[in-house]
């Protein structure tokens, strides 16, 4: 494993550190929230054209820059940080993830240059509405029929579903249960009896959509009936990829309580020279700091094809889950009454915090799924 | 001469240790020899002993050493704070007298500075020293003296001005234990166990060539035996285990870490024992238990983001890299890990968490775990001074206003001491 970054990977942070702080300030994350899609396609073209971002941990042979999982945790890391709004997370980590790991070689020449290009927002349809974050919950199904499939179903929770070009779905063979008889499919935003909602949800900087598929036409990806064990290693990737997100989201606030209580004058004296402020900063430290060894060890173990990748993904995502809330917490009870106003930014990171520790399966379920893997 | 290399050094000191390493000297012998070698304190300076090496090619030589089993300088112990501490302020003639017997291991060292009035504040020592005659006379009580029983020679702070502001005032001294003023008692702690020591001094004496640096210094001394003792603070572990190898340096090594080590014997326990924790879940059955699960995976992913946190603290030290805040916060991660790893354990032990000896689980392994914790969020500066440190040295926090440091210390309020 590795325990340090190399100098590349140190200078590729720093330059898209300064990258997004310029193109994501809060002003921005401000204007971007309170649209309904929740980003614009000329800003996320920009994003890919300066950067290549979208195609960072997507092999050269697709379009790709051909990183791996530990560029990719840094990218996430200062996308959390900068609590940027674009459809990132839904369409290079899991959509893009979700196909390299499923679909022939035929498909993912098909699809995937246009998603690293950016030119292709996909996402990846699983959740439904009973919120359960279990392939063997899935209820949608794909009944064949005419040379192809037509899926029938709902799915909820859907990143960006709202707005995505490109649909990923996971359904189930009529009749078929557990982690038998799935499959992934694709499906065309303007599909015939596909019906999309954006959600009202608590973090509007992460949109959520409920999709309706009544009779939806749809295209196989990689092996009918073959979809748990890709769509298994598309979520442990997903997990890692959240709990390095997650980190810099919970970096940038400890961060900014650090700022604000450097500021702050109360009886006389900088409210950062009382020993309850400092030891509450110590404590942040120490969560966050224990939060970004696990989100950089899963990284690394995923670069690796680590044997514990599982169990590091699950670990890195509880871990990151508790660290974020908590210093959410923390940072709006040092920034006092200011911290509860709507025009202080703490409270875009702390709904981010409280949205991403459930997204993808929250801190308890993390920890069971990691017992399950040390056991083995 | 061309600057060292990984490399240089890898094939210079394998050489050396090709022609010189015998499992067959006497210990002492064994490491007089790796001392006048320049390869028993590689980072120090030559012209004590050492080869001027950074700390990365340090690290390359005990690689080298331990390829071969060979025994290193003696590092147990306060000594290793001895030496560390008089090479940096020591006279000349004190370094002579004492280094190379440090490192030998034939001088066994104790620490005189924690005293029943000041623990975390150990700059408000009252062991008075007073200059009377032709030497130094010391008057008052230390504390928590690990070794003391054992030990040859104090690395002592005192009090030799009271008038002075409470950090001006201290001086440092290196008091011979083994004279009539000197008592060690033992120290019995609340896990049963007498690891420590209280050490009285009734007119003990100290000579003026063992006053280390000036007068009015000791707490600039003092600062860097303290620094060297956090940095070593994770070490006992490593430097607790001796080689198995066959010969008499190898037994006479295994005595002397035998001796010091002894008042360490539950260390292992003050840490929390989360090797532990699994096997002992799935032999009680509790690792079928949903709520225990969750604790003990909250334990696990406590203890592996400290392991990882400490890991990326020492790549960044390998790369000779400035440490990020992963490298300060050390101890009080260990802290939170061994009170959390006691929590589970008890939480696995169900009502026999209520026994203890050999009634209790593991022969009152676990019990013990549980009585030895509390030392580790206090001894060598309490989670709260650790937070202090984290967030003034860390994160550039103000101190707190302090009323105490600007007066002479005989006007400061102290603890009433009997």
């Amino acid at each position: 494993m590795q325990f340090s970054f190399t100098a590349e990977q140190e200078e590729f942070r720093s330059v898209l550190r300064r990258f997004l702080e310029e193109k994501s300030p809060p002003t921005v994350v401000r204007r971007l929230m309170q649209t309904e899609a929740g980003w614009e396609r000329r800003a996320w073209l920009g994003l890919n054209e300066t950067l290549g971002l979208s195609a960072v941990h997507i092999p050269e042979a697709y379009g790709g820059q051909g990183f791996g999982p530990v560029e990719l945790g840094i990218v996430l890391e200062e996308m959390g940080r900068a609590l940027l709004c674009a459809p990132y997370f839904a369409s290079t980590v899991l959509a893009a993830t979700a196909i390299l790991n499923a679909a022939s070689e035929a498909q993912k020449r098909a699809l995937l240059p246009d998603i690293a290009s950016g030119e292709t927002v996909a996402t990846l349809a699983f959740t439904e509405p009973n919120g359960s974050w279990d392939a063997a919950c899935v209820g949608t199904t794909a009944t064949p029929g005419g040379g192809g499939f037509r899926l029938d179903g709902v799915k909820s929770f859907v990143p960006d579903g709202h707005t995505a070009d490109l649909i990923v779905v996971l359904a189930r063979r009529p009749g078929s249960a557990g982690e038998e008889g799935l499959s992934f499919f694709t499906v065309p935003a303007d599909a015939a009896g596909l019906t999309r909602r954006a959600l009202t949800v608590l973090d509007p900087t992460r949109k959520l959509a409920r999709l309706e598929f009544h009779g939806v036409e749809a295209t196989l990806l990689g092996e009918e009936g073959g979809a748990a064990a890709p769509f298994a290693r598309t979520m442990v990737l997903a997990a890692v990829g959240l709990a390095n997100e997650m980190v810099g989201g919970a970096d940038k606030l400890r961060q900014s309580a650090l700022d604000y209580a450097n500021l702050r004058v109360q009886f006389g004296r900088s409210i950062a020279s009382f020993q309850s402020m400092k030891h509450k900063q110590a404590d942040m430290l120490v969560d966050v700091e224990l939060a970004k060894s696990a989100a950089y060890a899963a990284a690394s173990a995923a670069a690796e094809d680590d044997p514990a990748l599982p169990a590091l993904a699950s670990l890195a995502k509880a871990t990151a889950s508790e660290a974020y809330l908590q210093t959410a917490i923390h940072t709006i009870q040092i920034h006092g009454g200011i911290g509860f106003t709507w025009d202080n930014d703490t409270h875009l990171w702390f709904k981010r915090a409280k949205s991403s520790e459930v997204f993808l399966g929250d801190a308890t379920y993390h920890r069971e799924l990691m017992m399950r893997a040390w056991n083995e | 001469m061309s600057e060292a290399t990984e490399a240089s050094v890898r094939a210079d000191v394998r050489a050396w240790l090709e022609a010189n390493w015998d499992p067959e000297l006497g210990l002492v012998a064994w490491r007089n020899r790796l001392i006048d070698s320049g390869w028993g304190v590689p980072s120090w300076p030559k012209a004590w002993f050492g080869r001027e090496l950074p700390m990365a090619l340090e690290m390359v030589v005990e690689e080298e050493m331990q390829r071969l089993g060979a025994v290193g300088v003696a590092k147990t112990g306060i000594r290793r704070l001895a030496a560390a501490t008089l090479l940096v302020h020591g006279s000349d003639a004190q370094k002579e007298r004492f280094l190379r017997r440090s490192l030998t291991g034939e001088d066994t060292w104790c620490q005189l500075f924690s005293e029943p009035g000041s623990g975390s504040d150990l700059a408000g020592a009252m062991t008075r020293a007073e200059f009377k005659g032709n030497r130094w006379v010391i008057n008052g009580q230390k504390v928590w003296t690990t070794s003391a029983h054992h030990a040859d020679w104090g690395l002592l702070l005192a009090r030799t001005d009271w008038d002075k502001p409470k950090h001006q005032g201290l001086s440092y001294f290196v008091l011979d234990i083994h004279q009539p003023g000197v008592t060690v008692q033992p120290l019995r702690q609340m896990n049963g166990h007498a690891s420590f020591n209280q050490v009285f001094f009734t007119d003990a004496e100290v000579p003026p060539e063992n006053l280390v640096s000036e007068v009015g210094r000791g707490w600039a001394v003092a600062t860097t035996t303290l620094m060297h003792e956090r940095r070593g603070a994770d070490g006992i572990s490593r430097w607790g285990r001796a080689s198995a190898g066959v010969g008499r340096v190898y037994d006479e090594e295994r005595a002397e870490t035998a001796t010091v080590m002894e008042p360490y014997k539950w260390y292992p326990q003050r840490a929390g024992r989360v090797d532990l924790i699994v096997q002992r879940a799935r032999e009680t059955g509790a690792f079928e238990d949903p709520v225990v699960r969750q604790e003990i995976a909250k334990l696990l992913c406590l203890s592996k983001s400290a392991e990882w946190t400490a890991r990326r603290a020492r790549a960044a030290q390998m790369q000779g890299r400035p440490q990020g805040p992963e490298g300060s916060l050390g101890k009080l991660i260990s802290s939170h890990v061994a009170r959390a790893a006691a929590r589970v354990h008890t939480l696995i032990s169900g009502a026999d968490a209520m026994l203890s000896g050999a009634d209790g689980a593991m022969e009152g392994v676990i019990a013990e775990i549980l009585v030895s914790v509390p030392a580790g969020s206090i001894a060598g500066g309490t989670d709260e001074i650790q937070r202090n440190i984290i967030s003034e040295r860390v994160l550039g926090m103000p101190k707190e206003p302090r009323t105490d440091n600007d007066r002479p210390f005989r006007d400061v309020p102290k603890n009433l001491v009997v």
